[in-house]
């Protein structure tokens, strides 16, 4: 997955339409000089730093071009300096000299975020941690690794993992997205059923603020009631309150057996009551329970060039993971539950990995959807999570309005396909809807009317994903006024000048 | 030809995807809690067993798998029966076989279950022997094509297109033989659950290599059994004159 999702090329597209809301740019932000370059030439090693002629560097500025678009290719800014700092103490004195001279930074993990947070909107400074990748240290006993924040997933789990341990998070970005970026949008994923969320596995942070200081907080204590848990206010800060620089998270062992298998499912009805039963009859070996449907099958079979491991199609599919220990025991748990599944037509037709490459043909299944959905056109990503027996209706509605707007009728039409995939067990859906290019006339259809949607269900507007940009203006449809008045006062407090990752979250 | 019975070898080994470690007393490789599944170039045989079924229909009259090793060999054969085997039979011993012993066993089996065409995997890829097909056509004193990437079976004739260094090359045979897989055959399905389902009901017969008069007692002694030097991770130089210095002094290439 690594090089597939960073080979593919997100520039060879031509840029598309401006069909975001791009926030002016805030004229206290100073613009760089020359002098600004001085400082970060005296402070960083040459090769650190990125610089166009615009503000006097060498660097061409195609080279920039990664960090200053997203994912998607829908977020761009106009950033001319990226700085690649190797220590906690460059970060210190970057962040410093910015919040003194006003200058706007934004700090980018693997830049695999998917809300428009981790690029600049204009000319902000771009902040990579990507030259801060080293494990600092592992304790074999707890399992608790401590790192710099730009590791990446893939690669620290590979490293744990050769000590016996996995993870706590997974995603299908593993490949590029780092531990910071990890924190910093406290992702969920799809590990999150089994292992739970950042806030608990995460163990201690360290935190460069906007002037300077190091909050050091690296804690590897599973306990430590002493006054108020701050670093719980980075975790899913989205890089608005300071930057991280190093983590300490808890690993669970990992799992030596591990089965897979692929269900088809005649409804949603279904999903939903084969979960239940999961739950039942799995208990504590239950891992994943990950669902989509068949417009997404239709495409990463397509794409990812797999075939189904299911004789026909179905409206719906289900990945199920077992991990445990004892390999009989999860065998005869995980046996029976698919016995009892098929036998009362719950589902209709399934298949079990036999070996490891099946279960990774599985995963890619699932895990290959976004990558997928990316190269058959424009992605339009909801993140939404609602009470899982509606989780699903949402879908149907807006294929319903776009055919009614006439945009999703024939193969002529701008609108390709809608579909939803997702963290059923975590009442998380995957709202997709792929269109020839990003346009007004279909944005409108759905936006805000899913933010509207999924506050009548009293849901969140961002299961996992964040805020950033995209979703900024929406934030009301999720939480109250006063909420949103108090996080103003926390940003506030750590970051007055309001250089961190400006036009973004609130 | 009225009838085509097939049988199908199929061994249990660590997973391909497992990273292999030596064991503590080195003298073979880890295999106490590490992920076992059926050789992939068995499943492939495997594959082939049911795709010739699927072609010509009752012809294929029955398609028997059989594995020899531990008692755990028995999970190796319920996915052989998942896949689409009829019935299985497991030769249960604990002692380390070599491909001669089992090339033997699978003689045996073959002199009494009679089978027109019998196709192994090309190697087992935990020893990696490439063996056993060969051994045991010449046990039985049957034409043998290894390295199959192509299988057609026309009345009594056998045509198999192998896989040589080079190219391709087609062999004919007659009936009864032994055909050995290659990577490219075919892609082995998954396991359906209810073909899971009906393989539990399938018949398992089990039987001991001295059920079968073989003597399996290794004549090879392994001595040592060590990993592979590691690999030294790439240096970057600042200059030519330093890339020269090392090749000199460090590398000893100039
Ligand atoms: C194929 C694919 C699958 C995905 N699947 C999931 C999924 O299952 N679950 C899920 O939750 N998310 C998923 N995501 C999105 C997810 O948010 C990101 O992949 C990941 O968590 C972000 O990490 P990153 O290092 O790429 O951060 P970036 O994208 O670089 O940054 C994300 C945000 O964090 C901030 N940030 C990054 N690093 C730091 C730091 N060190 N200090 C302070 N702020 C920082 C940035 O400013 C930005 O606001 C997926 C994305 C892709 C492309």
């Amino acid at each position: 997955m690594l090089g597939a999702i960073r080979a593919r090329s997100q520039f060879a597209r031509p840029l598309l339409l401006r069909l975001y809301h791009k926030p002016a740019r805030n004229a206290q932000f100073k613009k760089l000089t020359s002098s600004d370059m001085e400082f970060f030439k005296r402070v960083l090693p040459a090769e650190t730093i990125l610089a166009t002629p615009a503000v006097g560097g060498t660097s061409d500025p195609v080279e920039l071009e990664g960090f200053n678009a997203d994912w998607l290719n829908k977020y761009r800014g106009d950033s001319q300096v990226v700085l690649r700092p190797k220590t906690t103490a460059e970060v210190s004195q970057i962040l410093k000299y910015c919040n003194e001279n006003k200058i706007a930074v934004v700090p980018q993990g693997g830049n695999t975020g998917l809300v428009g947070g981790s690029v600049p909107v204009h000319d902000e400074v771009v902040l990579s941690l990507r030259n801060m990748n080293k494990v600092r240290s592992f304790d074999d006993i707890s399992g608790i690794v401590t790192c710099d924040a730009g590791c990446v997933l893939e690669e620290l789990d590979n490293y744990v993992g050769e000590r016996g341990y996995t993870m706590p998070l997974d995603l299908g970005a593993k490949g590029s997205c780092q531990i910071g970026g990890n924190v910093a949008t406290n992702a969920g994923g799809i590990r999150f059923l089994r292992y739970g969320t950042l806030h608990g596995s995460v163990l201690g942070l360290e935190v460069v603020l906007p002037d300077g200081t190091i909050l050091d907080n690296l804690s590897t204590l599973r306990k430590d009631n002493t006054g108020y848990d701050l670093k719980q206010l980075f975790i899913g800060s989205e890089g608005s309150l300071g930057v991280i620089t190093g983590v300490s998270i808890t690993t669970p062992q990992r799992p030596s057996a591990v089965n897979v298998a692929v269900l088809g499912v005649p409804s949603y009805a279904a999903v939903q009551d084969a979960f239940r039963l999961a739950r039942r009859r799995c208990g504590e070996v239950l891992s994943a329970f990950e669902f989509w449907d068949q417009s997404c099958m239709g495409a990463v079979l397509h794409h990812q060039q797999l075939k189904s491991p299911l004789a026909s199609e179905f409206p719906f599919y289900v990945l199920v993971e077992t991990s445990g220990s004892n390999k009989d025991h999860d065998d005869e748990k995980l046996g029976s539950l698919l016995e009892e599944l098929m036998e009362s037509g719950t589902v209709e037709d399934g298949a079990l990995a036999q070996d490891e490459q099946q279960i990774r043909r599985m995963w890619m299944m699932r895990e290959g959807i976004p990558e997928s959905l990316g190269k058959t056109g424009a992605t339009y990503k909801y993140d939404i999570s609602i009470p899982i027996p509606v989780l699903y209706d949402i879908v149907g509605d807006i294929a319903g309005k776009l055919k009614t707007a006439g945009l999703y009728q024939s193969s002529a039409d701008p609108v390709k396909i809608v579909c939803g995939y997702g963290h059923i067990g975590d009442g998380n859906l995957h709202l997709n809807v792929v269109a020839d290019k990003f346009q007004n006339r279909v944005t409108e259809v759905f936006e805000p009317y899913v933010y509207e949607w999924v506050a009548s269900h009293r849901g969140s507007i961002s299961a996992e994903h964040g805020v950033g940009l995209m979703k900024r203006d929406y934030l009301g449809y999720s939480k109250p006024k006063e909420m949103i008045d108090y996080m103003r006062r926390i940003k506030a407090m750590f970051d007055p000048n309001g250089i961190l990752n400006p036009y973004k979250v609130l | 030809m009225s009838s085509l019975r097939i049988l199908v070898g199929v061994k249990r080994v660590v997973d391909s995807a497992v990273k292999v470690r030596v064991n503590k007393a080195l003298t073979g490789v880890e295999t106490t809690n590490v992920k076992h599944s059926m050789n992939p170039f068995d499943e492939i045989a495997v594959e082939e067993a049911v795709r010739l079924r699927e072609k010509h229909g009752k012809l294929v009259s029955e398609i028997i798998a059989v594995s020899c090793g531990p008692t755990k060999a028995t999970e190796t054969l319920r996915t052989a029966l998942a896949m689409g085997a009829d019935r299985a039979i497991h030769v249960k011993t604990d002692s380390a076989l070599e491909p001669l012993s089992v090339a033997k066993l699978l003689s045996k089996v073959a002199a009494e279950e009679k089978p027109d065409l019998v196709i192994l995997g090309k190697q087992a890829i935990d020893d990696d022997a490439n063996q056993t097909g060969q051994m045991l056509a010449g046990l039985l004193g049957w034409p043998q094509a290894t390295f199959a990437s192509k299988v057609t079976v026309d009345g009594g004739a056998l045509e198999v297109v192998r896989e040589v260094d080079g190219g391709l090359e087609t062999v004919k045979a007659e009936l009864p033989a032994v055909v050995t897989t290659d990577l490219r055959l075919n892609e082995p399905r998954y396991a359906s659950l209810p073909n899971i389902m009906k393989a539990k009901k399938k018949p398992l017969k089990t039987v001991s290599p001295a059920d079968l008069g073989v003597e399996v007692a290794p004549r090879l002694q392994t001595i040592k059994v060590t990993e592979p030097p590691k690999r030294q991770g790439g240096k970057i130089v600042e200059s030519v004159d330093e890339l020269l210095s090392k090749l000199r002094t460090e590398a000893n290439v100039l």
